[in-house]
């Protein structure tokens, strides 16, 4: 049985005489059967779009997807910020880029190309980091698209703009759109901040990938990548070949590459390669082009549709959508909920356990490998400063608490403030549980 | 010829060539095997309506460097065309929209050709099928001149050439994928946290005597030895131990529990860390590897499945001739004559070719290679039993011993996706089903149906536009009851809002998607989704029906506007 199917002659869709914004229009001037109450069709709501401030957040794989999209679908006033310049690598899916941009800013070389393109659309580039900017700076947009590859530059634009709500100011809340991908997998999500789960609340669904322990890269390594590690952290301090060390210098890879081999020939480990070497040390995901695509497109169209209320957006109820494409293709769409204890959005604290046996050191590492933290470079205060990473004055004076037994500088029950500012106001109260006794102020055994 | 010198130490240094550096992100998913295979592909996109989603799906192919791409189009650029399609400028308007995107789109990549049709005016689509150049796959936009699919599914079935239909229109858009008969995959990725199996439960001589090498003696070793003994040893160690004081190894949950218990009291905890990491592993790893694995469901169909006695349902009627010849060829190509080698290894050793790779572990560095050596050999031994037994075939002489090796290595996670060989369902008995579980999904908040977003869109397959009550009115002919489904007019309704428009966020997604199955489909790597129509060059729903039926809540349609509850409902919450 075949499908009912009309058929007419040659096939074009109707437009209005030389409007270019004809298909656009179709769905910002008529409600669909799912348009909601807020939907407003006249000439001056769909004029509205054209002074509507849009900041896109990296110009890299998503970021020139972004762009495009976010041109084509009706915005006209677009800013974007990335500190990278082009490499050849990227140019397998940043499509804005060509050989002869290797070099050049990504924002700049981006804007410009999106600008020549599509007639009326202005794009402003920012070729710097996003801690650069002030509050001002941020104040002035609607809406801010990110395609970022950083955790941290994710959860520093997130505490951000969680601050710059203020109640009594309605233009302050900043819808917040999000992409990441990696292969062909890939998700994106909405925050309101102050009202939806923020980036912060979600921060556990990403965990870190486990260290390997460095006894095991010193002594004994069993995979590629622990030669690698070992080129990276061990022989390279020790040896210390250039000042310092840069990843995208192949001389500085080629280096570490020649001694992982050397490491791995001597331990009769197989499979040390430039290209293994490249991927540990700058710690690579896979991109291509169709993901980001999937995932841009998706963030662009939340966009839209928060902007115009043609359809309901995600945001309010399901924020997250979810997208995998290896094994055939499965998504899925869900509401993750705010937490009461988000050291960025909330105000509880959370319960910590802590080892009373660990050095302050020994607890300011584990907090790295935490899925719900990931603090790098944390510092910390209980009732007073127990150690603080800068500035260099305040660490000096601090740095004799790191040897010191947890059990020695916090009670039991004891609240804790832990704080990052590279990630921006992100604010951890923990509550001290000890998960066993404290053993007394002995000198630290040494360990492995 | 120049000496070369080989020294051993420093060793040589392969340094990547100017396309690995390119391309380097993409051969981390695909390798230099997936990587040939795209190079090798010729691409034609026939385009047709607004004209967008097409050069999307293609743009995602030119960056990661396919060979050669074709764009079949007569439409002249026109105001519209710069409102939605990237791959369009101001100088572009009048001419031929072909033409100006091959010209944009090869911008993308110098490493790819790419042609447009017509070149004169007149020029037809039987002309550019008539021509000798073969197409690797066919995508085609809708909506389009049935007569124009007609052209397009004939000269597919006839050179076997997979074809992708890709309609977006509003917030809506589908596409579908009609391969050309069975279509294996060896290398399916599958996740990293798929198990190996290890073997501990029938384990080989040179396996038992590195595990007594290690034990010997257990309880007198220095913390240094005890403390990495790599657990796959551990674990035969206890497991031997068990046997001899129960008889058999432990079978039951209970018995494995108590097993468990058993390999975690042999850790010493009498040290500043209060145990032994490598006892963690052998403990976390008790229950995966004490349980005879079974055969995976996707590799038990192959196994079931023999090309040459492939059941011929109603489809034969159209060139019988031509499908048995066909079958044939498919009984003769390497994947079934390998998966029927596996399979008689299988019957008479009652498990799957060893894979050869063993999981990080807590170990002595040499110990640990040790290991490693001897699950190696041990896969090299299953591989060139399997070898041996393709040698025997007819047509296995020529088969690459590499080709068996990937084979053997990926036994467990072999895929086939299947023709069908059953009539096409009646779209009363989808639709009634369709919506008869939509009942029960809303109880359960499972997805709905994309259904009626299919029908809907589809019902516009061949003109420019059309009203709710015009696509209504044509779904009714099958669906007697349509006008009175709400979901069914709402999705009508919005199909018909877009008035064959499509909104470049839409088509940029669908473009993504599109692409990502090309690739699968042209590197035979990862699983494209099940959609599998042979033969069909009449639009036949069953296919897609399956997919939805089959795979509830997996998305093949977006209902990119409607992410509220009435589409893409949740099925999780976190
Ligand atoms: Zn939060």
């Amino acid at each position: 049985m075949s499908q009912p199917v009309m058929v007419s002659g040659p096939i074009s869709p109707p437009k209005s005489k030389n409007s270019r914004w004809t298909y656009l229009d179709n769905v910002r001037r008529h409600p669909g059967p799912f348009t909601g109450e807020t939907f407003n069709s006249s000439e001056e709501a769909v004029s509205l779009m054209d002074n509507l401030k849009v900041l896109v957040i990296g110009a890299g794989g998503l970021g020139c997807e972004i762009l495009k999209n976010l041109a084509l679908s009706g915005f006209k006033q677009i800013h974007v910020i990335d500190m990278d310049t082009i490499d050849v690598s990227n140019l397998n899916r940043q499509f804005l880029f060509r050989a002869s941009d290797v070099g050049s800013s990504k924002a700049e070389v981006a804007a410009r190309f999106v600008e020549k393109r599509v007639r009326g659309v202005s794009i402003t580039p920012h070729n710097c980091k996003i801690q650069d900017k002030d509050d001002d700076f941020y104040m002035q947009f609607n809406i801010i698209v990110c395609g970022l590859d950083s955790v941290e530059a994710r959860r520093w634009i997130n505490s951000t703009l969680v601050n710059l709500v203020d109640d009594e100011n309605e233009d302050s809340l900043k819808p917040l759109i999000d992409g990441g991908t990696e292969g062909f997998k890939g998700q994106s999500r909405v925050v309101f901040p102050t009202i939806t789960s923020c980036i912060e609340c979600q921060l556990d669904m990403h965990a870190p990938r486990a260290a390997v322990p460095l006894c095991t890269l010193a002594t004994i390594p069993r995979q590629p990548e622990h030669c690698v590690e070992w080129a990276h952290i061990i022989a390279w301090e020790q040896e210390n070949p250039f000042p310092t060390l840069d990843n995208d210098d192949p001389e500085h890879i080629t280096w570490l590459y020649k001694k992982a081999l050397a490491r791995a020939q001597e331990f009769n480990i197989q499979g040390v390669t430039y290209s293994l070497t490249q991927g540990v040390v700058k710690n690579i995901i896979p991109a291509i082009a169709s993901t980001n695509a999937i995932i841009a497109a998706s963030c662009c169209n939340e966009a839209f549709k928060i902007a115009t209320q043609t359809n309901p957006s995600l945001g309010m109820a399901e924020n997250y959508m979810y997208y995998t494409g290896n094994d055939g293709i499965y998504s899925y769409t869900f509401e993750h909920l705010k937490k009461d204890d988000c050291p960025v959005c909330g105000n509880l604290a959370r319960d910590i356990e802590v080892d009373p046996n660990f050095t302050l050191q020994e607890f300011i590492d584990s907090l790295a490998e935490r899925a719900e933290a990931q603090l790098k470079k944390p510092s910390i205060r209980a009732d007073r400063t127990l150690y603080m990473q800068s500035p260099p004055s305040l660490e000096e004076q601090t740095r004799p608490n790191l040897v010191k037994k947890m059990g020695e500088l916090v009670g039991n029950g004891d609240e804790i403030g832990v704080t990052d500012p590279s990630l921006g106001a992100v604010n951890f109260k923990y509550k001290v549980k000890f998960s066993r006794e404290f053993r007394g102020a002995v000198v630290k055994e040494n360990i492995d | 010829m120049t000496d070369i010198i080989i020294d051993q130490t420093p060793p040589i240094l392969h340094n990547p060539s100017d396309k690995e550096k390119k391309y380097d992100r993409q051969l981390r998913l695909w390798a230099a095997s997936g990587q040939q295979a795209l190079e090798d592909a010729h691409i034609l996109l026939l385009n047709s309506g607004s004209g967008a989603v097409g050069i999307e799906t293609l743009k995602n192919l030119v960056l990661p460097g396919i060979g050669k791409f074709t764009i079949a189009d007569e439409a002249i650029v026109d105001e519209a065309d710069l409102g939605v399609n990237f791959f369009l400028e101001e100088s572009s308007l009048g001419k031929l929209r072909s033409e100006c995107c091959t010209k944009l789109l090869q911008e993308l990549n110098p490493d790819v050709k790419g042609d447009w049709f017509p070149h004169e005016q007149g020029e037809t689509l039987e002309h550019l099928f008539g021509s000798e150049q073969r197409f690797t796959l066919i995508m085609y936009t809708l909506p389009i001149e049935p007569k124009k699919v007609d052209l397009i599914h004939k000269h597919a079935s006839k050179h076997k050439i997979p074809v992708i239909s890709i309609h977006s229109a509003g917030f809506y858009s589908y596409f579908r994928i009609r391969l050309p008969g069975n279509f294996p995959i060896v290398e399916t990725h599958p996740d990293s946290t798929a198990t190996t199996d290890l073997r501990l439960l029938t384990p080989w001589p040179e396996l038992l005597q590195f595990t007594e090498s290690l034990t010997e003696n257990i309880e007198n070793q220095s913390a240094l030895e005890h403390g990495h003994i790599p657990y796959v040893a551990l674990l035969l160690h206890y497991l031997g131990k068990w046997k001899d004081i129960h008889g058999s190894l432990p079978a039951t949950y209970k018995e494995k529990t108590a097993f468990r218990d058993t390999v975690a009291a042999g850790a010493r905890r009498d040290n500043p860390e209060g145990g032994e990491e490598n006892f963690d592993e052998a403990v976390a790893a008790v229950l995966k590897t004490t349980s005879l694995p079974t055969l995976p469901s996707s590799v038990k169909e192959v196994f079931d499945y023999s090309p040459s006695d492939v059941r011929i349902g109603t489809q034969i009627t159209r060139e019988p001739m031509l499908m048995d010849y066909q079958n044939q060829m498919e009984a003769s190509s390497s994947f079934w004559i390998i998966a029927g080698a596996v399979k008689q290894f299988y019957t008479k050793h009652g498990a799957l070719p060893l894979a050869g790779s063993v999981p990080d572990m807590k170990a002595q560095s040499t110990v640990y290679v040790k290991l490693q050596n001897i699950y190696k050999a041990k896969a090299r031994q299953d591989a060139a039993e399997v070898l041996k037994i393709v040698r025997t075939h007819p047509s296995g002489k020529d088969i690459p011993e590499a080709e068996v090796e990937t084979f053997c290595k990926n036994a467990a996670f072999i895929k086939v996706i299947r023709g069908t060989d059953t009539a096409p369902l009646n779209i009363q008995d989808i639709a009634n089903k369709e919506f008869d579980s939509d009942e029960n999904a809303a109880l359960a908040s499972m997805p709905l149906s994309l259904f009626p977003i299919y029908i809907s869109l589809n019902a516009t397959s061949h003109v420019a536009f059309a009203s709710s009550s015009d696509i209504l009115t044509a779904i009714s002919k099958s669906i007697p009851n349509a006008a009175s489904n709400s979901r069914l007019v709402q999705a009508a309704e919005e199909v018909a809002r877009a008035k064959g428009g499509e909104l470049h966020n839409i088509s940029a997604l669908t473009g993504g998607m599109a692409a990502q199955e090309v690739i699968k489909i042209i590197t035979k790597q990862y699983i494209p989704i099940d959609n599998t129509c042979v033969f069909d060059e009449l639009l036949d729903l069953e296919a897609v029906m399956r997919r939805i039926l089959e795979m509830k809540g997996r998305e093949s349609y977006i209902g990119g506007g409607v992410a509220g509850p009435d589409i893409l409902r949740s099925t999780a919450s976190a």
